[in-house]
């Protein structure tokens, strides 16, 4: 037990686990904003999925990450794109939908990238944004400046989205509407809010998050692409808005939970602690189904997964 | 569901007008039919973007999957977790609950046979394999239920909790596989091998292995209970409308688990032939994906069980085609995903055509009116 203790309380664990984090906060915040509009977006993985490689892709041809990242929002967006159109304006059952996108995400990118790749059996790794370069006297803070001040742009611009986001649901006109499409869209459309315009745009913003997720798996740190790269990680992001409860501050701690839990599961495969090292990645989706039995439906918005149509009954 | 919804109220409505049951019957198999052809249609475009003859592609395809018994057998073997799986979906779906699931009932399932496969070596073979497919179905079962007690008694969105519970599944199969379940000695995550009386038998020059009977017996049982009992007609009215079932003196509870429950022990057989016919022993990872691809096997089935049989065989030619694309003309294996991910897009959008075309007429009236 003490030696387990070691390992979690050090500054660069909890750094490392902010870093693990980071996708999964970045996907989870665009997340909350769609689903909160009433719609299932299952398909964030397959954005996830998506932008990772072309994050990569991008980067790998033109050498620069910021093109990359470029390359990963055009790509999250066009998924959005459909999957609005089939889930929004068609109202096409949400899941299968999604299924279907997810799928041919994982095609696509594992096709294009043989393409690439050729008969070429070595690792390629393409340029990746590096850590933002503080002033030294700040990095030399002790346990601070190990935890914040040793990470991508893309941790301080998930931090950031935070305060944006809770500010934008909770401050604004723009909030109210999109919890009001969310919630009783007839409602809604008869005060004048455009109900598809609003859940049209809910879903782009949160395909720019997927994107800057998946910009995050890919090109920060090893800056390589494998097959299926985002691995679950949009399902997990689907898991913490569960958990969250659907509120951005919830969300943010569902995040850091699996984040952590990420984090203490890869510590631990490599330290010879007698604890299977899958009990803690295990432990945060039981940890949301025990807190969906308390908790009941009560946070669901009303009209999720429900499509709207204003001409019918 | 909502499509379906509207679906089973129309079935429902028209059950004496002769003439729609008719053309209902005619689209159940035109649809899956346009979506399968378009779905390749549009893989052919994608074939000729890659600079690829698509001809020379679904040929390699076709040959490599259905032509001579090495590929035909190799293609019923890839079908039938899938069409296991996909039958699992159906039983959900039909009364309007969706079990995304599979994966994590059919690793459940998995972990059951093997216990008993694994032990137990004194028994004769009659017995040894139906308990280990028993076992393997209450384990898959187990997992289904707690979504199903959710979605009953805390009106817990079942979609969630089952795509969570593939998660819990896989980690817990791993945590086995490098533990209690693990081969002494052995360097890799396994279990020991399934013992001699528990095998499957398997056919003559092929890997296939007679678990295709139990498959085969399977969806007609269920055809016959969706089609031919009352309990089946209670199932297609709760997938209709949920508070019809109360009125008509049905528990929608109860229901509900017991669904969950049947989905889950479904799925969970899936994993058990995987086991004794395949892998004979645990692995970690062995089915990835296999939860999702049940769903397009059940859309495409238009979920009949026995066409859950046709579809459920049509994506595993495809998968088992796909090597030998690859090797004719340098396709990746997973460009077939592409083409499955199309296929389900198709099959749902022409499900919702008519309903689109009303919608749009009704506008037109309106504008003109």
């Amino acid at each position: 037990m003490h030696d387990f203790l070691a390992i979690v309380f050090t500054a660069e664990f909890v750094g490392n686990a902010l870093k693990y984090a980071t996708p999964l906060l970045l996907a989870s915040l665009g997340l909350v904003v769609n689903e909160r509009s009433g719609v299932m977006n299952l398909s964030v993985e397959g954005m996830i999925l998506s932008s990772a490689f072309f994050a990569f892709a991008g980067s790998y041809f033109t050498g620069s990450p910021l093109l990359g990242l470029l390359a990963a929002l055009l790509a999250s967006l066009l998924i959005a794109l459909v999957h609005s159109y089939c889930c929004i304006s068609l109202g096409l059952n949400q899941v299968i939908v999604a299924v279907a996108l997810n799928t041919f995400c994982l095609g696509l990118t594992s096709t294009l990238f043989r393409i690439f790749l050729g008969t070429d059996t070595n690792v390629i790794r393409a340029n990746g944004f590096s850590f933002v370069r503080w002033p030294k006297f700040l990095t030399e803070i002790p346990v601070l400046g190990e935890i914040l001040l040793k990470q991508h742009i893309f941790t301080y611009v998930a931090l950031i989205m935070i305060f944006v986001i809770w500010w934008i649901f909770y401050k604004t006109t723009w909030g109210l509407e999109i919890r009001a499409v969310g919630e009783y869209p007839r409602a809604a459309d008869t005060m004048g809010v455009k109900v598809y315009k609003v859940r049209y745009l809910a879903m782009l913003f949160s395909s720019l998050m997927a994107g800057m997720a998946g910009t995050a798996l890919s090109i920060t740190g090893l800056n390589l692409f494998i097959d299926n790269m985002s691995a679950g990680y949009g399902f997990i992001a689907f898991a913490t808005i569960v958990f969250g409860r659907f509120h951005p501050l919830g969300v943010t701690g569902g995040a850091l939970m699996f984040g952590f839990a990420q984090s203490l599961q890869i510590r631990m495969q490599i330290s010879d602690i007698n604890i299977p090292y899958q009990i803690p990645i295990m432990l945060p989706y039981l940890l949301t189904i025990v807190m969906l039995g308390i908790i009941g439906s009560g946070s669901v918005p009303a009209s999720w997964c429900i499509p709207y149509f204003p001409d019918e009954e | 569901m909502i499509l379906f919804v509207k679906v089973n109220e129309m079935t429902i409505k028209s059950r004496n007008n002769y003439k729609n049951v008719i053309a209902k019957k005619m689209a159940a198999f035109m649809v899956p039919l346009l979506g399968a052809l378009m779905g390749l249609l549009v893989g052919a475009i994608l074939l000729i973007m890659q600079g690829v003859n698509p001809i020379v592609a679904y040929y390699a395809l076709l040959q490599g999957s259905l032509i001579g018994w090495p590929s035909i057998s190799e293609t019923l073997l890839k079908a039938s977790p899938l069409v296991l799986a996909g039958l699992a979906v159906c039983y959900s779906y039909r009364t309007g609950f969706f079990n995304i699931g599979a994966e994590g009932q059919l690793y459940m399932g998995a972990v059951g046979a093997t216990i008993i496969g694994t032990n137990f070596a004194f028994l004769p073979s009659m017995i040894h394999i139906p308990l280990a497919i028993i076992v393997g179905a209450l384990f898959g079962g187990i997992l289904a239920v707690i979504p199903g007690l959710l979605r009953a008694y805390r009106g817990v969105n079942e979609i969630v909790t089952t795509i969570l519970f593939n998660y819990v599944a896989a980690y817990f199969l791993s945590m086995l596989v490098q533990g209690p379940l693990k081969e002494p000695g052995s360097f890799y995550p396994r279990s020991l091998p399934i013992v001699e009386s528990a095998l499957l038998p398997k056919f003559p020059a092929s890997p296939l292995h007679t678990g295709i009977f139990f498959v085969i017996l399977l969806a007609g049982i269920l055809y016959w209970l969706f089609n031919k009992t009352t309990y089946g007609f209670a199932m297609e009215v709760a997938g209709g409308n949920h508070n019809a079932l109360h009125y008509a003196g049905v528990n929608l509870k109860k229901m509900i688990v017991q669904v969950m429950l049947v989905s889950g022990m479904i799925a969970g057989t899936a994993g058990v032939i995987e086991i004794l016919g395949v892998h004979k022993r645990l692995i970690e990872n062995f089915s990835v994906g296999l939860g999702y691809e049940a769903i397009a096997v059940a859309l495409l089935a238009n979920l009949n069980p026995l066409g859950a049989l046709l579809s459920g065989t049509f994506f595993g030619a495809l998968k088992t085609g796909a090597s030998s694309m690859q090797i004719a003309t340098g396709v990746p294996v997973s460009f077939i995903s592409m083409i499955q991910a199309l296929i389900i897009l198709f099959v749902i959008a022409f499900t919702v055509f008519p309903r689109i075309l009303i919608r749009i007429n009704k506008r037109r009236m309106r504008k003109n009116a």
